[in-house]
C-alpha cells in the first residue's frame, strides 16, 4: 500500500558503509530529508545512482540531506550486505549517507515497494514528495526532473507541482 | 532460428526487452517465433541457468555470454551498453550482434 503525502517521517537508527550508525535526530538541522530505498545489486539503482549522487551534493549547501537505504534480504541477494555496500559506496564515490536496515523495519514503515524509490520530507518531516528521481532510465532522455523540481518547491516553501510519481525499479527483497 | 527470452515477472525490464527483441527481428526480416517463458522459482532459475531477467537465447547461446555466467537466480540482470552505463536491458547492438 502506498504511503500518504503528509506522512511523518519514521524513526530509525541504522548502520551506516562508514562504522557508525545513523539516527533521524541527527539530520535534524536539515530543511529537507531525503530518503532513498536502494540497494546494490539492481541495475535500475546503478542506472541512477549517479544521478543521485550529483543531486546530493548539488543540494548539500541548500540544507538537504540524502539518505540511501538498503532493506535487501542478503540470503537471497548477498551483493547488497553491509560489506558490500561500503565497497560500492567507496568505489562510486557516495555523496549521500547509505545505511542498513537489516531488519526491513524502515522500508515496511515506508511501504517501500521498489529500488530506488525516493521519500522526501519536509522541515516538519512530513512526506512531500514520493516516487521516482526522475522520468527515465537513461539519463539522455529525462524531460522531468521530479526530485530536483520538488527540492526547489519545498526549499522556497511551496509543495510540489508533481508530489507522486510511479517509482521504477527492482523489488524489495523481502525475508 | 530459436528464439527464447526467458523473464522474471518482479524485474520490469521484460516488457522493453521483448519490444526491443522483436523490432530488431522485425527490421532483419526474421520471422522466427520469439518463445517466452516466465521463470517463478529459484529452482526453475537454477534448472534453466537463468542469471536474471531478462534472458534472450539464440539457438541456446545467450546475447550477452559474459552475463551469462552469471549464478543462476531470481533477480534483474545488468548488462553493460556500448558506453559503459549500466541497463537493465541489452543494447540493440548487443541484440543485433547475437542475430548476425
Amino acid at each position: 500500500m502506498s504511503i500518504a503525502l503528509g506522512t511523518e517521517v519514521p524513526q530509525f537508527d541504522l548502520p551506516g558503509v562508514d562504522g557508525r550508525n545513523h539516527t533521524l535526530s541527527e539530520y535534524g538541522d536539515a530543511d529537507v530529508l531525503v530518503l532513498v530505498q536502494s540497494c546494490n545489486h539492481c541495475p535500475y539503482v546503478m542506472a541512477w545512482e549517479d544521478r543521485l549522487n550529483a543531486i546530493s551534493s548539488d543540494y548539500a549547501d541548500r540544507g538537504v540531506r540524502v539518505v540511501a537505504i538498503n532493506s535487501n534480504d542478503v540470503v537471497s541477494h548477498p551483493g547488497d550486505s553491509l560489506e558490500e555496500m561500503t565497497k560500492r559506496a567507496s568505489a562510486k564515490g557516495f555523496t549521500f549517507d547509505y545505511v542498513f536496515d537489516e531488519p526491513q523495519a524502515i522500508a515496511r514503515a515506508l511501504g517501500s515497494e521498489r529500488t530506488p524509490e525516493v521519500f522526501l520530507y519536509d522541515r516538519d518531516r512530513r512526506l512531500a514528495y514520493h516516487g521516482a528521481i526522475d522520468d527515465n532510465r537513461d539519463d539522455a532522455a529525462v524531460t522531468q526532473q521530479y526530485l530536483r523540481d520538488a527540492l526547489d518547491a519545498v526549499l522556497s516553501g511551496e509543495e510540489p507541482a508533481i508530489s507522486e510519481t510511479p517509482a521504477v525499479g527492482c523489488t524489495v527483497k523481502w525475508k | 532460428m530459436r528464439i527464447e527470452l526467458l523473464f522474471w515477472r518482479e524485474c520490469p525490464s521484460y516488457p522493453e526487452a521483448q519490444q526491443l527483441l522483436e523490432d530488431v527481428l522485425a527490421e532483419h526480416d526474421i520471422a522466427d517465433p520469439v518463445s517466452v517463458r516466465e521463470v517463478t522459482t529459484l529452482e526453475e532459475a537454477q534448472e534453466l541457468a537463468f542469471p536474471g531477467s531478462p534472458t534472450i537465447r539464440i539457438d541456446g547461446r545467450d546475447i550477452d555470454p559474459a552475463g551469462a555466467a552469471e549464478p543462476p537466480g531470481l533477480t534483474c540482470r545488468i548488462y553493460y551498453l556500448p558506453d559503459g552505463r549500466v541497463s537493465p536491458v541489452p543494447s540493440r547492438e548487443q541484440l543485433e550482434e547475437a542475430l548476425a
